[in-house]
C-alpha cells in the first residue's frame, strides 16, 4: 500500500537527456498505410465469419429455406392430382422456407451491429476506425454480399429441386426464373440490411430484432383483425403492402390483386433501407459511442 | 501530446467532467487519477472521439481525435477489457483491428507474445480471466506501435507478475518517447509508475504536477519519538525541549510523540542534552496513498458506510457489551493524518492547484484536517521500516530536504 515513491526520480532525467526536443516522439517503424473502405470491408468480413452467430444462423436459414421449400414441393406433388398444378409457377413453393428463413437473416443483421454495442466492442472499433460511417458502410456491404449469396445458393437449389420435382407444372418464363432466385435473395438482403441499420440505431440486439419481427408480422396480422368496413382501404393496404404478401410478389401469387407487383417490393425495399441507412448514418456520426 | 481545453461534458443535469484543461507530455508515464465516478473515463473517451464534448475541446497533436490523419497508427488505447465480443478468439479480434487499421497480420502475433497470450490465441474470449483480458486489451493497444497510448485501469485484475510487467511496460513505452497516459484509482501504483499525476474530482482538475512535487506538497514527513510510558515527565520536558529548539510538537493518542521541523539527529541530540531516554525515534513519510486520498476525499461521490444491520441484530445478552467497531470503518476522515504544518514545504512554487489559488496545500474539496492520531489506524499509514529504499537524490530537482531528512539522519 505505502510505498513512498522510491524509484522515480530515476526516470525522468534518463528520459530528459536522451531524445531532447528535437526528436519529440516515438516513430514506429511499421510503414503507415492510408486506410480506406478496403480495409474496412476486410476486418468486417473477419469479423462475421468468426464469431459462432453467423454460422448458427445462416445455417439455421439454409436448412429452413431448402428444407421447407422442398417439404412444400413435395407435399403438394405428393397430395395433387395429375394435371392438378396446370399453369402453376413451381417455384412460388420456396417462398414458405424464404418466409420461414427470413427471421434468421432479421437476427444475422441485427447482431451484426447491435452485438458490438451489447459487448463494447463498439468503443474498440471506433477508436480503430474513427470514421464512423465508413465502419457502417462497410459492415451493410459485407452483410449484405454474405445475405445474398446464401440466400440466392439456398433458393437456386430449391428452384431447380421444385422445378424437377412437379414436373406437371408449367415450365417457369426466364423473367420468373430472375425474380424468383435473384429477385427474391436481393429482398431478403435488403430484409437483412434493415435489420442492420436497426441494430445500428436502436444499439440493443433483442430490442431491434423485436422490431424487426414485428415489421415482418405485425402488419399481416393486425390486417387479419381489422374487421370494421370503415377501415377497409387500411386493411388492404397493410395487407398489401406487408412483408410477406411483398415477398409472395416475386412468385406472381400475391395475396391480393391490387398493390404492389412486378419488381416495386424491391424498389420499396431499396427505398426504406436507403432512408434508414441516411438516418443510422447521421445518427452514428453525431451520437457517443 | 495530449492537450485538453476547457473540457466539459454534460449528461443530461449530471456534469460528468468540468473545465478540464491538461497537457500530456511525451516521455514520460502520466498518471490519472480519481475516485469511482470523477470522469477518468469519459476524459479518456472523449480524447478517443467516442464522446463529444458538451465544450471545450481535446486534441492529440492538434487534431481532434476524429479528424487525427492514421489515428490508429498514432494512438493505441486500453479503455475497458471487456470491449470485446467474446463470441470471437482473441487472434482474430486483433485480426480484424488490425485489417481495419491497414496494420500487417503478423503484427498481431507479435504482441499477443508481447502480452503472453499466444498460447491461448485461438481461444475465444468469452473464456479469459479478467486479467487475460486485459492483456488483450493492452495488445490492442499496442497494435499500430503507436506513439500515444491511453490505458484505463490497465492493472485490474492482473497477478503481481502482470501488475510489474505493466508497470515495465508503461515505463518502457515512456522511456521511448512516447506519450503513455494511464488512469487509476490506486493512488500506491501510480507512485511507482507515473512520473507526472493529473488528479481529478467530480469532474474537475485537482492538481497536475510531477509526483514529486505531489508528495511533498500533500505529504508530512514527520518523526515519531516515543519517551518512556513510566516516566510521563520525560515526555513533557522533552516536548518543552524540542517546541524550544523550533520544532513542532504533537502528542499522539497512544503517548508518543509527532514531531516536525527537526532533523532526527537533532531530536536525537536535545533528548541527550537535555536527559531524556528514548523508546522510540522514527521517520516517518506520508505516503502517496494518503496525500491522495486527502485531497480527493471531498470529491467521493461512493463512500462505503458502517454496515448497521438495523434490525437484524439478536438483542445482545444481559449484562453484555457491544462489540468495538473496527477503526477505519465507515469514518471518513480515519485515514488523513493532518499536515501537522503549512511552512517549510520545500517545494512551494513546483505545485499548482487548479481553482484554488489560496490554499496552497489542500485542494478545493480538501475537509479540514482530521483528528490527530487517526493515521496509525490507516491501511496506507507508513510503515517506520519500509522506509529502507534509498531515496535517490534526483540532480535537477530542488534539494528535497524535507524528503530526505528521514533517511539522511540514519
Amino acid at each position: 500500500m505505502s510505498t513512498p515513491q522510491p524509484p522515480m526520480p530515476q526516470a525522468a532525467p534518463t528520459w530528459q537527456a536522451a531524445p531532447g526536443p528535437s526528436h519529440p516522439g516515438y516513430t514506429s517503424p511499421i510503414p503507415v498505410v492510408t486506410t480506406h473502405l478496403g480495409h474496412a470491408i476486410a476486418s468486417e468480413w473477419t469479423k462475421i465469419k468468426s464469431v459462432r452467430s453467423t454460422m448458427w444462423t445462416l445455417g439455421v436459414f439454409v436448412l429452413l429455406v431448402i428444407g421447407v421449400g422442398l417439404g412444400a414441393a413435395a407435399l403438394v406433388a405428393a397430395n395433387t392430382d395429375p394435371g392438378g398444378l396446370e399453369g402453376e409457377n413451381p417455384l412460388s413453393f420456396g417462398f414458405f422456407g424464404l418466409l420461414l428463413g427470413s427471421i434468421c437473416v432479421i437476427t444475422l443483421g441485427v447482431l451484426t451491429t447491435a452485438s458490438e454495442y451489447g459487448t463494447g466492442m463498439i468503443r474498440t472499433t471506433m477508436v480503430a476506425c474513427p470514421s464512423r460511417g465508413r465502419v457502417l458502410a462497410a459492415k451493410a456491404i459485407v452483410f449484405f454480399v454474405v445475405a445474398f449469396v446464401v440466400t440466392l445458393v439456398s433458393a437456386v437449389v430449391v428452384a431447380l429441386a421444385d422445378v424437377a420435382l412437379l414436373d406437371d407444372a408449367r415450365d417457369p418464363t426466364g423473367g420468373e426464373w430472375l425474380k424468383g432466385t435473384v429477385g427474391v435473395s436481393l429482398y431478403i438482403a435488403l430484409l437483412g440490411l434493415l435489420s442492420l441499420i436497426i441494430g445500428s440505431i436502436i444499439r440493443h440486439s433483442a430490442g431491434a430484432i423485436t422490431i424487426m419481427i414485428g415489421l415482418l408480422l405485425a402488419p399481416l396480422v393486425i390486417a387479419l383483425f381489422m374487421f370494421a368496413q370503415s377501415l377497409e382501404g387500411l386493411r388492404e393496404a397493410l395487407f398489401e403492402y406487408s412483408i410477406p404478401n411483398q415477398l409472395s410478389v416475386f412468385y406472381a401469387n400475391s395475396l391480393s390483386e391490387s398493390g404492389p407487383s412486378g419488381w416495386d417490393p424491391l424498389w420499396i425495399a431499396l427505398g426504406v433501407t436507403a432512408a434508414a441507412f441516411a438516418g443510422a448514418y447521421a445518427l452514428l456520426e453525431k451520437r457517443d459511442v | 501530446m495530449i492537450e485538453a481545453v476547457g473540457l466539459t461534458k454534460r449528461y443530461g443535469d449530471k456534469t460528468a467532467v468540468y473545465n478540464l484543461s491538461f497537457q500530456v507530455r511525451p516521455g514520460t508515464v502520466t498518471g490519472f487519477l480519481g475516485p469511482n465516478g470523477s470522469g477518468k473515463s469519459t476524459t479518456m473517451r472523449m480524447i478517443l472521439g467516442l464522446d463529444n464534448p458538451t465544450s471545450g475541446q481535446v486534441t492529440i497533436g492538434g487534431y481532434p481525435y476524429r479528424r487525427l490523419p492514421n489515428a490508429p497508427r498514432q494512438v493505441g488505447a486500453l479503455l475497458d477489457a471487456k470491449a470485446v465480443h467474446g463470441g470471437r478468439a482473441a487472434r482474430n479480434h486483433l485480426l480484424c483491428l488490425a485489417q481495419l487499421s491497414g496494420i500487417p497480420a503478423r503484427r498481431v502475433d507479435e504482441v499477443l507474445g508481447v502480452v503472453g497470450l499466444q498460447d491461448v490465441a485461438k481461444r475465444r474470449s468469452k473464456g479469459f480471466s479478467l486479467g487475460m483480458g486485459q492483456r488483450l486489451g493492452i495488445a490492442a493497444a499496442l497494435l499500430g506501435d503507436p506513439q500515444v497510448l491511453l490505458f484505463d485501469e490497465p492493472v485490474n485484475g492482473l497477478d503481481p507478475e502482470g501488475i510489474l510487467w505493466v508497470r515495465n511496460l508503461m515505463k518502457a513505452l515512456a522511456a521511448e518517447g512516447r506519450t503513455v497516459f494511464v488512469s487509476s484509482h490506486l493512488m500506491s501504483e501510480m507512485a511507482v509508475t507515473a512520473d507526472h499525476l493529473i488528479v481529478i474530482g467530480r469532474g474537475q482538475l485537482l492538481a497536475d504536477m510531477s509526483i514529486k512535487d505531489f508528495i511533498s506538497a500533500n505529504s508530512a514527513d514527520f518523526a515519531r519519538v516515543r519517551t518512556p510510558d513510566t516516566e510521563p515527565q520525560l515526555r513533557e520536558k522533552l516536548s518543552s525541549a524540542l517546541t524550544e529548539a523550533g520544532g513542532h510538537v504533537l502528542p499522539e493518542q497512544d503517548g508518543a510523540l509527532r514531531v516536525t521541523g527537526l532533523p532526527l539527529p537533532r531530536i536525537s541530540d536535545i533528548a541527550h542534552d537535555s536527559d531524556v531516554r528514548l523508546w522510540e525515534l522514527s521517520p516517518h513519510q506520508a505516503s502517496l496513498e494518503e496525500a491522495y486520498m486527502r485531497m480527493t476525499q471531498g470529491a467521493v461521490d461512493y463512500r462505503s458506510t458502517i454496515d448497521q444491520k438495523a434490525g437484524l441484530m439478536q438483542p445482545l445478552p444481559p449484562g453484555a457489551q457491544p462489540p468495538m467497531p473496527v477503526p477505519g470503518q465507515g469514518q471518513p476522515d480515519w485515514y488523513a493524518p493532518p499536515p501537522p504544518q503549512q511552512g517549510g514545504q520545500p517545494f512551494a512554487d513546483g505545485q499548482r492547484f487548479a481553482g484554488a489559488p489560496g490554499q496552497p496545500t489542500a485542494g478545493p474539496y480538501a475537509a479540514p484536517a482530521p483528528a490527530p492520531g487517526a493515521a496509525p489506524a490507516a491501511g496506507g499509514s507508513p510503515n517506520p521500516y519500509a522506509q529502507a529504499a534509498p531515496q535517490p537524490a534526483a540532480p535537477n530537482s530542488v534539494p528535497s530536504s524535507d524528503l530526505t531528512k528521514p533517511e539522511d539522519a540514519r
